[in-house]
């Protein structure tokens, strides 16, 4: 079979590969830039063959500074081309940040519609996987805080083969958010899908979340790499008599409300597991929507799982940091036992 | 010529030996240097068997916890393996109240500024964030944002300024910051803003880059078209090229620097040609990049082994050697039981001095977290 057809049973870091080599076959323009991503093929491999098979002017190893790797992103895409950076871990973005707030996020507005900014930044983000500091965080909200950028992340390899390419797509500029403690997570991803992948709205747009798993009694909201958290605890609980459906918001901004209204009308209570602290995170703000969306269909507050006010901790302890089955299952028993 | 095939023709910025000071060649002999000699002068045989017994034990070190990491005891090591001239010979020229801004891999640096070098594990064992005190021995913290702390080294400086500690002439009082970083950091903003603060202030800091070829994957023509050193003289900064290899070069011409600084002579941008001779670090895989071919040209020019072969030519007992040995033995065991005694530590510690005054939310999360615990002890055994 070839590797560019089928269905397959890949790792989400093959399935983003596939997804870029798409991109790139389908488009000329699409060209990826960042640290160690050319013979390495990244540190994760992501980008593994694809320097080989389209040359160093289409895969760029570039010298070692973020900021210049946006920044330099932003002049290609004036010029018509569609860069995907990558920043090699998530506590690497923010030489970046200035480029990414400032320019990346206004220009199209600044112009008033004269210019758009297809650029893609790919980051590995989330803890989980034993590293040194600076190398599992989850600045997802302090992005999403800023208007004119778009971000999303993919809980599954057949989300991020498709949702790699609607980024790349995208007028706007997407930070795509890829949950490494999943890279080598199998699923089956049809690689055949056409050009309807493409397709930024509707029922398969980039922006929809979708219901994971059915359920009754509880919705837990998730992205990432808490996905399948969400879907362990959902387990535990029916186990345990309840009927727990799971959310996989897939986007972070903008963020699905009517998905996750629909569920809470119908199961009441909410809980939002993140791994980024939920001070000022994605689920604060998901909570505050859905009180005053769905504030007489609730029959519990909304609790948030995440991450605690204090830097992201050493490997050692970085389990008791993050939403894990345990914390997420005391959150869900807390909202059932209102 | 060592070439890389991934860019075409372009050499290796940084092998063609035009510029290079050198004190002692591959096969150790001394050569003379006009301007550097004379810094060397005074360093008599047992001077240097301490130079080479601290290139010795921090190789020691460094394979030591490489194993550690094969066996699981470390998460991560990045290894100075190949670099103990550029980091032996430019900290044994520090004076005891001038301060270091490393980065990640300056074990050997660490080892001259009397760091006992088993607390480096505790970061790459994940067990903290630090791991040293860095007033104890004027050694800032381990810094693994790239470049960063190159800024963080020039404001130093600005404050020993400040403190009129600079150009007293008082050799006790005197002082200078070293910032360590590598080739690849040479790019980021931040070291280059450093360069122009510290140039525009006179600061008292020598900027020390260990250019070892290769930033992970990418060879250092990645980052640059000239020799590093040569980006010192668009910031108006002194800059030099020294064989990082050549210990003894590397001490003299951070001698030179940091007397510059300290005597209010403003910054010099250093740039030691050397080699990283392992891998990145335990996580990465050199094969996929960089030839064998590479890797057996520079163990030919083995820090180590080019003083070892002096050392012999001069005179040196084998007993010296032989005692070496044994007393590497014996260090590396204690760094295998200490890493091995290292506690674990306590969740609670995620709460701890995230700021220095307290903080209603940090508090309220640390009674919830310490509830949460409790709770789980005995609910949680039910489930
Ligand atoms: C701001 C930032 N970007 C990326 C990284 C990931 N990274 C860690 S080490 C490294 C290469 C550093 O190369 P160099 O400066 O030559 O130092 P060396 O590792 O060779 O000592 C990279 C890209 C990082 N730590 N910080
Ligand atoms: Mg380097």
């Amino acid at each position: 079979m070839s590797e560019n057809t089928g269905t397959q049973r890949i790792p989400m870091a093959k399935a983003i590969n596939l997804g870029l080599r798409r991109s790139m076959e389908r488009d000329d323009k699409v060209l990826l830039m960042g640290e160690d991503i050319g013979r390495l093929g990244g540190v994760f491999r992501v980008t593994d063959g694809l320097q080989k098979d389209f040359g160093t002017t289409r895969v760029v190893d570039t010298p070692l500074a973020e900021s210049g790797i946006i920044g330099t992103a932003i002049g290609l895409a004036l010029a018509g081309y569609r860069p995907v950076c990558e920043i090699q871990f998530d506590g690497f973005i923010f030489p970046a940040y200035d480029q990414i707030t400032t320019q990346l996020a206004k220009l199209h507005y600044r112009s008033r519609g004269r210019v758009e900014l297809p650029v893609v930044i790919r980051v590995p983000y989330g803890g989980g996987i034993g590293a040194v500091e600076h190398h599992s965080e989850s600045p997802e909200a302090l992005f999403a805080h800023t208007a004119g950028l778009r971000l999303v992340s993919p809980a599954n390899p057949a989300d991020a083969f498709t949702m790699i390419q609607q980024a790349i797509a995208s007028p706007d500029p997407v930070l795509f958010l890829e949950p490494k403690a999943r890279y080598w997570d199998k699923a089956d991803v049809d690689v055949t899908a056409a050009d309807q992948v493409l397709d930024l709205g509707g029922g398969n747009g980039l922006h929809r979340a979708r219901v994971v798993r059915p359920g009754t009694d509880l919705t837990i909201a998730a992205y990432g790499p808490t996905v399948a958290t969400a879907m362990a605890a959902a387990t535990v609980a029916e186990q345990e008599g309840h009927s727990v459906e799971v959310i996989d918001l897939r986007s972070i901004s903008p963020i699905d409300f009517d998905t996750i209204a629909d569920s809470v009308r119908r199961t009441h209570r909410l809980v939002v597991a993140h791994e980024a602290p939920v001070f000022f995170g994605a689920g604060a703000e998901i909570a505050a929507r859905i009180t005053e969306q769905c504030f007489y269909s609730l029959e519990a507050p909304v609790l948030r799982v995440g991450g605690f006010h204090a830097p992201y901790p050493v490997a050692n302890i970085e389990e008791d940091y993050l939403p894990n089955l345990d914390r997420v299952l005391h959150a869900v028993d807390a909202v059932l036992a209102h | 010529m060592i070439q890389s095939d991934i860019h075409g023709e372009t050499p290796h910025v940084g092998t063609q030996d035009d510029d290079l000071i050198q004190l002692l060649t591959v096969t150790g002999e001394r050569v003379h240097h006009q301007t550097y000699s004379s810094r060397v002068a005074h360093l008599d045989t047992e001077a240097l068997e301490g130079l080479y017994r601290d290139m010795v034990l921090v190789r020691r070190f460094d394979t030591e916890a490489t194993a550690l990491q094969r066996h699981g005891e470390l998460g991560l090591w990045p290894q100075c393996l190949g670099q103990e001239a550029a980091q032996i010979g430019s900290g044994r020229a520090l004076a005891a109240q001038d301060h270091v801004f490393p980065s990640y891999r300056e074990h050997g640096v660490g080892w001259t500024r009397g760091l006992d070098l088993r607390k480096v594990l505790h970061q790459f064992r994940g067990e903290d964030h630090g791991g040293w005190d860095p007033a104890e021995h004027n050694f800032s913290l381990y810094t693994l944002v790239i470049g960063s702390h190159a800024l963080h080294a020039t404001g130093f400086a600005m404050g020993v300024q400040r403190d009129g500690d600079v150009g007293t002439g008082d050799p006790d009082r005197d002082r200078a910051v070293v910032a360590y970083f590598g080739d690849g950091a040479t790019s980021q903003g931040d070291v280059n803003e450093a360069l122009v603060f510290a140039a525009v202030n006179d600061a008292p800091v020598v900027f020390f880059c260990q250019n070892n070829h290769w930033a992970i994957s990418e060879p250092t023509e990645r980052q640059s078209r000239v020799p590093l050193f040569r980006r010192g003289s668009g910031f108006g900064v002194p800059a030099v090229r020294v064989d990082g290899n050549d210990v003894l070069a590397c001490y003299a011409v951070t001698q030179e620097a940091l007397e510059r600084a300290r005597s209010g002579g403003g910054p010099t941008f250093i740039e030691a040609v050397t080699y990283r001779m392992g891998a990145h670090t335990t996580s990465d895989d050199p094969t996929r990049y960089r030839s064998r071919a590479e890797e057996d040209y520079w163990r030919t020019r083995d820090p180590i082994d080019r003083l070892r072969l002096h050392l012999v030519a001069e005179g040196t007992a084998p007993e010296f050697f032989t005692a070496l040995d044994a007393e590497a033995d014996a260090y590396g065991e204690q760094i295998r039981d200490y890493c091995r005694s290292i506690p674990k530590a306590e969740s609670s510690r995620m709460f701890e001095h995230v700021y220095a005054a307290e903080h209603t939310l940090v508090e309220s999360e640390r009674a919830w977290f310490t509830e949460y615990e409790a709770g789980f002890a005995t609910e949680g055994a039910q489930r």
